[in-house]
């Protein structure tokens, strides 16, 4: 753990420059403020304490997204509509059945690009290409179109999470199984092993150091579109709902508070995979 | 590589993509599917075209703000990797940190920034800039270790200073990391720009037609733009990738192919 002091020195200083930042960007704020309550006789020391301290600032000081956040999660109970816990569980949600699904058919898809080479060349052109076009910009349309089919509620995220996922899945898997070299295959070919055994006992195991890295894209890749997805249809609630609602309402430490349990979600799950990894890393003794 | 091996490489991606369309065009005749759901390819063609000045407007609009927070955040990115470089302790406390950042809905700033640089461009410029920051960051910063201690040394016996050793050693091979920092962040640039503009812009933009015409359901025109921005993403990507390989043309990925 030699990383842990210049780890906790750059967190400091990024807290250090956000409340520097928060009182100069909310300083004019307040300074109408206190004209508009007729008080002139405010020192510079009030002015930053007041400017810390706003209710709709400019930008919230860390405290404040701090106490929102303990506020929303641990203070009022889980089930209630304000409970960031609440909102937080819809997005996991809907994040993890998307994840799901969409990993499952990335692998798929990527297993049989691998074994049909007609398969390979016409269609990884069109799937390696997806990989530069915005396709998030599709989301709004998805959650209409199930709309129409009376898909509603978790569904449409969540096969906006799985779409978007699914494509650096198939991608990192592709490259995962193609990963042995061309001496490990002739040597499954002198064993006479079938295509069969060819991928379980070698390209399958090769593929694990991939698999845990598109994972990790896959998951975060279907957080952003749960969240996104949320935006677009905000009444079912979720973190993206919160944004949403937040921005319309100018209540910028909800925004914050929101923003902050969404980066926490990601990071969960991130982590989650990479010390999966790490385990499996271990046992399997890849590099 | 010869004129033929270009062709067949192009040709069964070609056909699965055409393939792809006619049984698009057909199904969506035959199974009577309402164009709220899917409209035919044609259609969509058919409002693209007619629709020219108003689908113009929205790239002009929207690659602004990309390209803007784009040449902001990788330079930015770019010149925090070199000022870090110089330090180990920074770059130690500061690495885990952008990879984290990396990994986190970063798009959700997008209220916050049109909060703070109002409904035209600069708020999408200052979403992408943010979104491109970190990999830049990340990827230069690896990009400028990988120079081996051998050439370190040639470069000390001549006496180089340090910058110099920047400057004529590190920088360029850490090119391909650079690049492949620069090609992520032309996906991210789309990206954030687009979804920045679905929460409040003027009335017009990718994002903007996106979530305005699905309300009004006119999907056709909904595709049309989609059309756009999928062309705008894969023409800014080529463009990179182009400038890649004249600046990296030393690099074995490239070489292998000539061979």
């Amino acid at each position: 753990m030699k990383s842990a002091l210049p780890i906790v020195t750059v967190v400091l200083a990024i807290v250090a420059v956000w409340y520097v930042a928060a009182a100069l960007m909310n300083a004019s704020l307040q300074r109408d403020l206190f004209a508009n309550a007729g008080r002139a006789d405010y020192s510079t020391q009030d002015l930053v304490g007041a400017s810390l301290n706003m209710e709709r600032p400019k930008l919230p000081a860390p405290h404040q997204v701090a106490a929102e956040l303990y506020k929303l999660v641990f203070t009022i109970p889980p089930t209630s509509k304000r409970s960031l816990v609440y909102h937080g569980f819809i997005t996991l949600e809907e994040t993890l059945i998307g994840f799901a699904i969409g990993s499952a058919l990335g692998i798929g898809l990527a297993v049989l690009i691998v074994s049909m080479r007609w398969l390979d060349r016409s269609m990884m052109p069109w799937i390696v290409a997806s990989q530069t076009v915005p396709i998030i910009a599709l989301a709004p349309m998805i959650v209409v179109i199930l709309n129409q089919f009376n898909i509603t509620g978790v569904a449409p995220k969540a096969a906006i999470a799985a779409y978007l996922s699914f494509f650096p899945v198939t991608v990192g898997m592709v490259k995962g199984f193609r990963s042995p070299d061309p001496l490990q295959l002739d040597l499954m070919r002198t064993y006479s092993a079938t295509r069969a055994q060819t991928f379980l006992k070698l390209r399958a195991p090769a593929s694990a150091p991939f698999f845990f890295a598109s994972m990790k894209i896959a998951a975060a890749a279907a957080l952003v579109g749960a969240v996104v997805a949320e935006v677009t249809k905000s009444e079912d609630g979720g973190l993206g709902a919160r944004l949403l609602a937040g921005s319309y309402y100018g209540q910028t430490v909800q925004i914050w508070a929101a923003l902050f349990a969404a980066a926490a979600l990601s990071a969960t799950l991130v982590g989650a995979i990479g010390f999966a990894g790490r385990l499996a890393q271990k046992r399997m003794a890849f590099p | 590589m010869t004129r033929s091996g270009r062709l067949g490489e192009f040709l069964p991606p070609l056909a699965f993509g055409l393939a792809v369309l006619a049984i698009w065009e057909a199904g969506v005749r035959l199974l009577h599917v309402p164009a709220i759901i899917l409209p035919p390819p044609s259609a969509i063609a058919t409002r693209f075209a007619t629709s020219m000045p108003t689908l113009a407007a929205d790239f002009r609009q929207t690659i602004q703000g990309v390209l803007a927070g784009y040449v902001m955040g990788s330079l930015a990115g770019f010149m925090a990797a070199i000022l870090v470089d110089r330090s180990q302790f920074l770059q130690r406390g500061l690495l885990p940190i952008g990879n984290l950042v990396s990994a986190l809905p970063i798009v959700g700033i997008a209220p916050i920034m049109v909060m703070w640089f109002g409904f035209d461009w600069p708020s999408k410029a200052a979403v992408v800039v943010v979104m491109t920051f970190f990999p830049m960051l990340v990827n230069t910063v690896a990009g400028l270790s990988v120079a081996g201690a051998m050439e370190r040394d040639l470069m000390k016996t001549y006496g180089a200073s340090d910058w110099q050793t920047l400057l004529a050693l590190r920088l360029p091979v850490a090119m391909p990391f650079v690049f492949n920092a620069l090609k992520i962040n032309t996906t991210l640039a789309m990206i954030g720009a687009i979804v920045a503009e679905f929460f409040g812009t003027p009335i017009v933009g990718m994002g903007f037609r996106i979530s305005t015409e699905v309300g009004r359901l006119q999907i056709d025109m909904v595709w049309a733009t989609i059309v756009v921005a999928a062309l705008t993403g894969s023409l800014f990507y080529a463009l990179v990738a182009g400038v890649e390989r004249r600046v990296t043309f030393w690099h074995a990925s490239y070489r292998a192919k000539e061979a």
